[in-house]
């Protein structure tokens, strides 16, 4: 026995010290794991982080079609560096030559009309003057022109509008705000960035109605959720799991059918107004097209994510807490607001931040059910996108919100944990 | 609330036990109504989406099967069956997709001691978080730049995408109450860690890997953003042509694809519930 007790660190097996193996296969446990993980993260990276990266750039970058407007306009932009547009002056003859120059060779690449387009975003009236002058402008003679400025202000006066050749200067980079102050609903004048007309914001009002509507579907699915989720926990598993059924199908069914079946059931002549006429009442409802048909349809398609994460939590409260509270002398408003209520806030944390993260970025439901003063700012976005093809301002809205959301799953992380997170 | 009224309950007391009940009631039928209603509606005879004086007879007259043969193209209109047919070649391949990646990645991120563990669960989770309406527009600038945008490969991959987070929470959820003695046990009686895979590991977790891949599924066969944006006319799936037609003239055939929709989903439900049954009965946790 006195021979067991050696001096230096303990060996492993194959002779290296005992910490020096164990780091090593700590090590290699470590690598493996990752090794596994390397192919689904670079497929999220390539098929969704890069997308998402895309659209940021695209919220910042000064582009008119697929080029950058400082390549379009090389001349120009060095003309106009110099100019102060607050001197209330027309830039200098220079810069009309540089852009003739700019501009026919703007069109014979047929870019001229995107570039009006780019600049129309922020100054209305210049799409149409870049269209109208292309053919004049591009049909001059640069080498036989004296005087520029009477030659391009011949072709189109609106080429004397000292605004229009301010928006060119401020937008000579190769990055650009625009799209932002578009998005925050303020515009560039001569005098610098200033906020539009009150009645003008129409993004503010978006966003504060996305808002508002979202915490009020939130608040709707809480306060009919959480009754619910009470009684679920509390019946047998057997009647649970049998209503549970009802909370899940609608959970399962496409999101379509069930934005149609309220676009159905609440529609002028739908089975809603037909049973509300068979009442006796004379006035049919109108519960579509408007902010009530939003809510209404909303907050069906988004309960399930309420009452799921309150049943969960609820599920863990022993039913003897209230009957101890009860027994103790506590009537039941008090055992419920100081016993049972406190114990179910994590669970209502955990589906008020789901259900308003989602509802924040809804599309599908308000586009079909909520008409003109229920749509969202997903709905603007793509309306931006899709119908005014302004991608930069879509970009700049969808980065302000990608913003809301990842900070309210930033929220989630912290008190709930995205591993928590229960499917069914 | 106690689950059953004693005797001795004051009048109160029944008020409050049947009014709950009454409450609770009315909010399951709420959650169930909307989606039950469109079944026999579907059937109806007429172009209308209420309830004729015929059918509320219930008279055979007022009652067809006219929408599901407009479905399957009997006035003509191959649409509804071709965007149906697109639906079932994108969503199959999605889900292969991301089954296999996420059960991998989901097996990785299950081990002891993975570093970065938080911000990679937070990063392949986020596809479900971040609103449709961005990450499509996202997709379509960079899947336009590398020639995807209008492809089916392009919609298959970002379905794909939008259906991992799905699959690696039901999968982490079951390698949760994985016993990992069990592999040790396979590599202690010479199995290669392939063969503990397929052998050992595989039919424990196939429950959970069958409802991800369920969840995942249903995902890409509902998605109509994505496909509006980077899809194109070839790509057109049954979502994207019911979002189409309740957008614009709103046809009734709709109401036979919504219900064979919710038949699908109450196939898919029933699947997944029994699973979830099974695998709880498997670890002792629920009485069956």
């Amino acid at each position: 026995m006195a021979d067991t007790t050696t001096d230096g660190p303990m060996l492993a097996a194959d002779g290296t010290p005992l910490k020096q193996s164990l780091a090593r296969a700590l090590r290699r446990q470590k690598i493996r794991a990752l090794m596994l993980t390397a192919p689904l993260l670079i497929f999220v990276l390539v098929s969704f982080i890069m997308p998402i990266g895309s659209m940021l750039m695209r919220s910042i970058q000064n582009t008119a079609g697929t080029e950058y407007v400082p390549d379009i306009l090389p001349n120009v932009v060095a003309e106009l560096e110099e100019w102060d547009p607050t001197t209330g002056e027309l830039p200098s003859e220079a810069a009309f030559k540089a852009m003739i120059i700019d501009f026919q060779v703007a069109f014979e690449n047929k870019q001229h009309t995107q570039l009006g387009r780019r600049f129309n975003y922020e100054t209305p009236g210049m799409s149409s003057l870049f269209r109208k002058s292309g053919r004049k402008v591009s049909r001059m003679d640069v080498a036989e022109i004296t005087d520029a400025k009477a030659a391009l202000l011949d072709v189109d006066e609106d080429w004397g509008n000292l605004q229009y050749w301010a928006t060119i200067k401020a937008n000579s980079g190769y990055y650009t705000s625009s799209y932002y102050m578009a998005a925050f609903d303020a515009e560039r004048t001569i005098e610098g960035v200033q906020m539009k007309d009150p009645d003008q914001r129409i993004y503010q009002k978006l966003m504060l109605r996305t808002l508002w509507l979202s915490g009020l579907i939130t608040f709707c699915t809480l306060a009919i959720g959480y009754p619910v989720a009470w009684l679920l926990a509390d019946l047998p598993l057997r009647t649970s799991n049998l209503l549970m059924i009802l909370v899940l199908l609608p959970f399962w069914t496409s999101l379509l059918v069930r934005t149609s079946a309220w676009k159905i059931l609440l529609q002028e002549q739908g089975v809603i107004n037909d049973i509300w006429i068979a009442l006796g009442f004379s006035d049919r409802l109108s519960l579509i097209n408007n902010q009530l048909g939003v809510v209404i349809a909303m907050t069906h398609i988004l309960l399930p994510f309420m009452i799921l994460p309150l049943y969960s939590v609820m599920k863990t409260i022993p039913p003897s807490y209230l009957r101890a509270a009860k027994s103790l002398g506590a009537t039941n408003t008090t055992a419920f607001l100081r016993v049972y209520f406190p114990q179910t806030t994590p669970g209502i944390g955990a589906g008020a931040l789901l259900v308003f993260i989602l509802a924040v970025g809804y599309f599908i439901t308000p586009e079909l059910v909520g008409g003109a003063d229920g749509t969202f700012i997903s709905n603007r976005i793509y309306f931006q996108f899709s119908t005014l093809g302004n991608w930069g301002l879509a970009a700049a809205l969808g980065t302000i919100m990608l913003a809301v959301v990842l900070l309210l799953y930033y929220v989630y992380d912290k008190l709930v944990g995205i591993d928590n997170v229960k499917l069914g | 609330m106690a689950t059953t009224l004693p005797p001795y309950a004051t009048t109160g007391q029944k008020i409050w036990y049947y009014g709950f009940r009454v409450f609770c009631g009315l909010v399951f039928f709420y959650l169930i109504f909307p989606i039950l209603i469109v079944i026999p509606l579907s059937f109806n005879a007429q172009d209308f989406f209420t309830f004729t004086p015929e059918m509320l007879r219930l008279d055979p007259e007022g009652y067809s099967l006219k929408h599901y043969k407009d479905f399957l193209g009997a006035n003509g209109d191959y649409s509804w069956l071709q965007a149906f047919s697109n639906s079932l070649i994108i969503a199959p391949l999605a889900t292969l997709l991301s089954v296999s990646l996420g059960t991998l990645a989901a097996i990785g991120l299950s081990q002891p001691h993975v570093p970065f563990k938080r911000q990679i669960m937070a990063l392949l989770i986020s596809p479900m978080i971040v609103p449709l309406i961005i990450t499509s527009a996202g997709m379509f600038f960079f899947y336009s730049s590398v020639s995807l945008q209008g492809t089916l490969f392009g919609v298959v991959l970002a379905h794909a995408a939008l259906g991992i987070p799905f699959v690696i929470i039901t999968v982490t959820a079951t390698l949760s109450s994985f016993d990992t003695s069990l592999t040790r046990a396979a590599a202690n009686m010479g199995a290669d860690p392939v063969t503990t895979f397929f052998k050992i590991q595989m039919p424990l977790i196939l429950p959970g890997v069958i409802s991800g891949g369920l969840f995942a599924f249903i995902t890409s066969f509902d998605e109509v953003v994505v496909v509006l944006l980077v899809g194109s006319a070839g790509q057109k799936t049954l979502p994207w042509q019911m979002f189409i037609g309740l957008r614009e003239q709103i046809s009734p055939t709709i109401l036979a694809v919504a219900t064979i929709l919710v038949v699908i989903s109450i196939a898919l439900l029933t699947t997944v519930e029994l699973l979830r049954r099974r695998s709880e009965r498997l670890r002792g946790m629920s009485p069956g």
